[in-house]
């Protein structure tokens, strides 16, 4: 007996918009409150954190310094919250629950279900992101003028925390502990991120350093200044797309063992 | 169209898991028109489409999006699968649920857009796992059309896992029947009924408690297989005509509610041939 001629691969970039586009519409439908709650976070901490940070003429150099630790850091908290946090519980849920099964027994490669769901995931954070650096912008009177940066920082923070969220919710053996590394990542993204690291003892500043969220806050920070260092803005992008890669990578291992697991 | 029958947890999952690539065998080959599953278990998904269990993947996306999204992922342009999404949608009748996500569905409509995104982007193997879980007789009846369609069309091969058993009787070409992880028998639904051909099954169900006090009934309750308020017993035809006879014009009428004689099912030939649960659904 001959045997049956095997129907086409799908490629990777249609089967990763196909994805992609699924995944974005998933936002419509379950994701909203979530998303609200990640902004709202984000909003609440910048409330709060501008009683204790003077501004304008009133302030030094050390608020001044603070003012911008707090509105980037809040801003990356956004993604963190959503594409590390959110989508480790994705892949998480889906794992434990046989969902990956859908997409194991398609000709997909694995690369298109994780990057595609990345990408979505960092999509969603678009809306809360920009949100919080206008108000955040408007509460601590930071100069608008470089915003435009967000643009490189959504997308590259959202590849390296997406990446590291989605290795998490796969590698995980439980759903649980999927939830709790989301949850840790973001805790730390929180705690490390929003508050300037010159107000930090020096091991905390090394663990700061360890964080990819870390990069994405440093290089929104320094564009607040009237003259950006535009060579480490680079520098912490560059960091970031490096993580995204290395994590985006290690996730499409960890999908591949996941999906054909016991 | 062969079919996989046995209870839950008789093993029926786990063979399908490694017939679809995702679970590796021990040992032993698996060979799928020509093609070894064992040495190339990524080959699977581009002989067959498998209907699992679970949509968790689905859940979140609407009926007309989760069927376009897996035509694509199945290979399909953009605009294949767009119109394969039309005419599957339309011969499932689903097109007035097309744009509500699978997870605000009842369980039997959600069950039939699964089947749908099994249907999209043609493959000669069917693998279905209890694809009719839940559903109303309309969508029941949509979806053995569709199948049947297909294979006069296109000649395709259907793997059934069912615990159904008039289901499996009334679909199904040969079917395996699958206990603790082996397969105890395997032949037509017909062939299998011959083996315990002559028996009959006499099911009497008691309006509470059976009258035990009754010599006939205490002898029959030692032989019947007891649930609940329902006794079956497996005699020969003349045996069963004199039981019916005697429960029926004695005292132990009184307390009957009901009683049926029927032909041997698959679930006779489960049990005869030493199938140790019940857990088999008429």
């Amino acid at each position: 007996m001959s045997a049956a001629v095997l129907a086409p691969r799908s490629a990777l970039l249609p089967s990763l918009g196909a994805v992609y586009r699924a995944q974005l519409s998933r936002a419509r439908v379950a994701r909203i409150p979530l998303l609200f709650v990640a902004t709202f976070q984000s909003l609440g901490i910048m409330v709060m954190l501008r009683g204790v940070v003077s501004t304008g003429s009133g302030g030094s150099a050390r608020d001044l310094e603070a003012a911008r630790a707090v509105v980037a850091g809040s801003t990356v908290l956004v993604v963190a919250f959503v594409a590390l946090n959110l989508l480790a519980q994705y892949f998480g849920r889906l794992r434990a629950t046989g969902g990956l099964d859908h997409y194991a027994t398609l000709p997909v490669p694995a690369a298109s279900v994780v990057l595609g769901t990345a990408a979505a995931y960092a999509s969603f954070t678009v809306p809360g992101t920009l949100l919080t650096a206008v108000v955040g912008c408007a509460l601590f009177q930071l100069s608008w003028v470089h915003l435009w940066v967000l643009a490189l920082v959504v997308p590259l923070a959202g590849a390296a925390l997406a990446g590291v969220g989605a290795a998490c919710g796969l590698l995980a053996s439980r759903q649980e502990i999927a939830t709790l590394l989301g949850q840790l990542g973001m805790s730390a993204a929180l705690l490390l991120g929003v508050l300037p690291p010159s107000h930090m003892p020096t091991p905390i500043q090394w663990l700061r350093d360890l964080l990819p969220s870390t990069y994405g806050v440093e290089a929104l920070a320094r564009t607040f200044a009237t003259h950006p260092d535009w060579a480490a803005v680079a520098a912490d992008l560059a960091v970031c797309a490096v993580v995204g890669v290395l994590s985006l990578a290690l996730a499409t291992r960890a999908y591949r063992r996941a999906a054909t697991r016991m | 169209m062969f079919g996989l029958l046995g209870p839950n947890g008789a093993g029926k999952s786990t063979l399908v898991r490694q017939l679809t690539g995702l679970l590796r065998p021990d040992s032993g080959r698996i060979d799928i028109l020509g093609h070894d599953i064992v040495r190339r278990p990524e080959r699977a998904s581009r002989l067959l489409a498998y209907l699992g269990q679970e949509s968790t993947a689905l859940d979140e996306l609407t009926v007309s999006l989760a069927v376009e999204t897996t035509a694509r992922l199945r290979g399909l342009s953009a605009a294949a699968a767009r119109a394969a999404r039309d005419a599957v949608l339309a011969e499932l009748a689903l097109e007035p649920l097309a744009g509500r996500p699978l997870a605000k569905l009842s369980g039997g409509q959600r069950r039939l857009a699964c089947f749908a995104t099994a249907l999209v982007g043609e493959r000669p193997l069917l693998v279905l796992d209890e694809p009719t879980t839940g559903m109303d007789p309309v969508a029941r009846r949509a979806v053995w059309a569709a199948v049947d369609r297909r294979r006069a069309e296109q000649g395709v091969t259907v793997l059934l896992v069912t615990h159904n058993v008039i289901e499996a009787e009334t679909v199904l070409d040969r079917v395996a029947v699958v206990d603790e992880g082996r397969v105890i028998a395997c032949d037509t639904p017909g062939g299998l009924k011959a083996l315990v051909d002559g028996d009959v099954r006499l099911d009497l169900v008691w309006r509470e408690e059976a009258p035990l006090g009754l010599p006939l009934i205490a002898a029959l309750g030692a032989r019947a297989v007891r649930n609940g308020r329902r006794w079956t017993v497996r005699a020969t035809p003349d045996e069963a005509r004199d039981l019916v006879a005697e429960v029926t014009s004695g005292p132990a009428f009184a307390a009957l509610d009901d009683f049926s004689l029927t032909t041997p099912s698959l679930e006779d030939v489960y049990l005869l041939l030493g199938g140790r649960h019940e857990g088999l659904a008429r």
